[in-house]
Parts: structure tokens; sequence; C-alpha cells
């Protein structure tokens, strides 16, 4: 049951990334693109995304427990770090350098275009290259 | 580039979407739905929560958008010779900075944000300012018009 609704999550994520044309890098550009031609898309897709997501992570809580598992897995680490701070910025220029972050990776590959297989393969060794230099203490890796 | 203009319930509809499956997920399973943690653990390289489930929903993800990218396609720059050390750096970069920061724009910019997570706002505002900026610099590297 808990697969199904990992397999059912996972599909309408990646149709929504689609309809909303979240995969298509030149939309995501057109939002970074503050001097040029802004295109507001992303802002409604983050906006119409927080609505459900919210709703529904005041009713887990309310609930105490997800339905189909035994405890939540939500990151309770509260500090602002140097980690979190230097990683988003990493992040955010390679986000602006492309208009690809990890959901869209992964939608595009089914394009089988050199464009999104390149990006994919890079994203993958800098998660490499992370794990390597941070094994030691790797125990946080949600947000 | 040209971008075709998009009606405004697109995103609307396509962020509702996102927002019901990543809600749906933290529900129904317990779990945050961060695609770059998902992907670093169905990876093995972390150990947070069932793999298994991080996998299945990234398959489900990457097929369900291979058949809506066969409905509605999306045209992506071709790649060439000149142009591909840089996106294999956003690539690196991408994959770096995500699992330093702990997420990315859904862990960090949908799941987080929904649950006013501090770390999650700064790191929402964080990775939008830079990509703007990086955006902005390409822009006046490459000298192209609007």
């Amino acid at each position: 049951m808990i697969r199904l609704a990992a397999v059912l999550c996972g599909a309408l994520f990646g149709l929504g990334l689609v309809v909303s044309d979240m995969a298509n890098p030149a939309r995501v550009l057109a939002f970074l693109d503050v001097a040029g031609r802004w295109d507001p898309s992303l802002a409604l897709v983050m906006g119409g995304a927080l609505i459900p997501s919210a709703i529904a992570y005041r009713w887990v809580r309310a609930r105490n427990a997800p339905v189909l598992a035994a405890a939540l897995h939500i990151p309770n680490q509260r500090q602002i770090d140097r980690n979190l701070v230097i990683g988003a910025a990493v992040f955010g220029v390679g986000w602006g350098l492309a208009g690809v972050c990890p959901g869209p990776a992964i939608a595009l590959l089914p394009t089988g275009q050199p464009f999104a297989l390149v990006f994919a393969a890079a994203m993958v060794v800098g998660m490499l290259l992370h794990w390597l230099l941070h094994r030691p203490r790797s125990t946080e890796n949600s947000p | 580039m040209t971008l075709p203009s998009l009606a405004w319930y697109w995103p609307v509809i396509g962020g509702l979407m996102i927002g019901t499956a990543a809600g749906g997920f933290l529900v129904l399973t317990g779990r945050i739905a961060g695609v770059s943690g998902l992907l670093d653990n169905t990876l093995g390289l972390s150990s947070a929560g069932d793999r298994s489930l991080s996998a299945l929903f990234l398959a489900a993800l990457l097929v369900a958008s291979g058949l809506a990218l066969a409905v509605k396609p999306i045209s992506l720059p071709s790649l060439s010779i000149s142009a591909t050390p840089l996106l294999v750096l956003a690539g690196l970069l991408v994959g770096f900075g995500t699992r330093l920061g702990s997420g990315c724009t859904s862990g960090h910019g949908v799941c987080g944000l929904a649950r006013l997570s501090p770390r999650s706002m700064v790191a929402t505002g964080v990775f939008m300012l830079m990509g703007m900026a990086a955006v902005a610099v390409v822009r006046m590297m490459i000298g192209g018009g609007t």
C-alpha cells in the first residue's frame, strides 16, 4: 500500500512538472531573468503547490503520524548554518546557468536528448562529490 | 530563445498537482518529497528512510513525465560542443549544492515553505537570488537582448 502511494505521488509530481511547464528550462530561466521579459509562472507554481502541501502538513501534524507508516520523518534541524546557505547559493548558481533543478532533471530524462542526459549525469556526479567529501557525518540529508 | 506564452492557469494547476503529490507523500508515508533528497537516498548516498520508496517515487515521476512529454513535448536547447562545459558545471553545482544545502526547489521551496521552516525560507531566498544573479551574469556576458 505504501509503495502504491509512493508511485501515485511520484507520478502526480511528474505530471505536475510538465503541466506547469516547470520541466521546461526556458520557462524557469524566464522567471529568473528579472531584468528581461519576466515570466511569473514559477511563482504561480510555487503558490499553487504550497496550498495543498501546507494543508497536508497541518493535517499530518494534527494526526501525529502518517497514514501508512509508523512515524513522521520530518527534519527537526532548526539552525541556519553555513552549509545551508552555501549549499543553497551553489545550487542557485547552477539552477540559473541551466534552468534545471533536480525534479525537472529527472522529468526530462525520457526525452533522451543530450541536454537532459548530460545535465542529469553531471548532477549525480555533483551528489557523489558531496558524498565523498562529507561521508563521515552525512546524516542530515533532508531539508 | 522564443518562449511561447503560457495561460496563467497551467502553472497554477501544475503547482496544485505538485503540491498535492508532495502533501500526499507526506500524509501517507510521513516523508518529505524533496527530489534531491529522494535521489540521494535512491543512489544509496544517504540512509534517510526506505530506499525503495524513494526509488519508486522517482521512477513513477520519470515514467509519468515521459508520458506527459509525449503529449506535450518541450523543446530543449540543442547541445553544442561549446555549451557543454557550462551545462556540466551547472549540473555539478546543482547536485553538490542541493546536498550541501539539504534540499532543492521541492524539498525547501515546496515542502519546507509549507512547514514554515526557517531553514527552508532562507534556502529558498538564497537559491532564488543566486539563480537570478546567475541569469543576469550570463545575460551580460552573452549580451543578448530581451
